[in-house]
């Protein structure tokens, strides 16, 4: 029967669609944890923008 | 709030923290319920059990379009209104684009061996679909390419506007030319051809990939703005030592 012949297509298309979805979740989320991490070094370095210092001002 | 209002990207990474969350979890319950009623879909009559795979393929292939559409609306935002999201969204969006385009080429070859006999054919649906994904690779490598961000969206919102061409010419290939790729069956004149059974887990298919496509899109705009930020910040920090 089919679903037998060829479970292989089936499993290998399933397969790469899961592939896909958890690269692209660990893309943003591993993105997003560095940009963060950076952001935060750097202020901790007092470096701020200015639009961020005006706020804060007041 | 208007949309407008969320120009501002202070304003749109405050929407976007609240919203993430939530489209992530809406995404997660209807992905579990979109592949519970896939898993009880009857085989197709002809295809057996591999017409499962369509419920990868079509939504991949719908949001590989999509996601070009989207990056020409955000090139018009570019070139014509200057709008301040418009190519952090088009930047944003390429990467997610050119996934969806290559899961869609994978699962078509590996559901056109076991129907067709074969992985690839040149064919017009085929080939018209190749050059989307190689277009976004374009796009991408445009990006890294050009240093000066103001120059670079300039010269994605043209490329990209160029290849909407190519939107068209995917969709209506099976019309225009005789292709071994089958027919519009979902959204045609005079309605789908496909029987409820499928049709529906098909769409919940659809929706849960648009969810998830509209979640890492928010999230992936929202790392471009820090990624700016962080750039904006570095600049100052050179200047202030120099």
């Amino acid at each position: 029967m089919q679903a037998t012949t060829h479970i292989e297509f089936i499993v290998a298309a399933y397969g790469a669609g899961v592939a896909v979805i958890v690269a692209l979740i660990a893309w943003v989320m591993v993105d997003y944890r560095l940009q963060r991490r950076i952001l935060a070094e750097l202020e901790t370095k007092g470096v701020s923008r200015r639009s961020a210092r005006e706020s804060a001002d007041e | 709030m208007r949309i407008s209002e969320l120009a501002n990207p202070s304003r749109f990474l405050r929407v976007a923290n609240l919203a993430i969350p939530w489209l992530g979890g809406a995404t997660v319950i209807v992905f579990a319920f979109a592949i519970y009623r896939a898993m009880l879909a009857p085989d197709d009559y002809q295809q057996g059990a591999t017409v499962k795979i369509m419920f990868l393929h079509v939504p991949s292939a719908w949001l590989g379009m999509l996601c070009w559409g989207l990056m020409t609306i955000a090139a018009l935002g570019t070139l014509v209104w200057r709008h301040p999201l418009a190519d952090v969204a088009a930047k944003a969006a390429a990467p997610l684009g050119a996934a969806f385009t290559l899961l869609c080429l994978v699962t078509g070859s590996l559901w056109g061996r076991p129907e067709w006999g074969t992985y690839w054919v040149w064919d017009a649906r085929l080939t018209s679909e190749l050059i989307l994904f190689l277009l976004y690779l374009g796009v991408i490598a445009l990006w890294r390419t050009v240093e000066d961000a103001s120059r670079a969206a300039r010269a994605v919102a043209i490329l990209t506007l160029v290849g909407a061409i190519d939107l068209p010419i995917i969709k209506f290939s099976v019309d225009w030319w005789n292709t071994l790729h089958q027919g519009a069956s979902v959204f045609r004149l005079g309605g789908s051809t496909i029987d409820p059974t499928i049709l529906i887990p098909l769409l919940l298919m659809a929706a849960a990939f648009t969810l998830l496509f509209v979640t890492l899109l928010l999230a992936a705009m929202r790392n471009e703005i820090l990624r700016r930020r962080v750039r904006t910040l570095r600049l100052l920090q050179a200047s202030a030592a120099g």
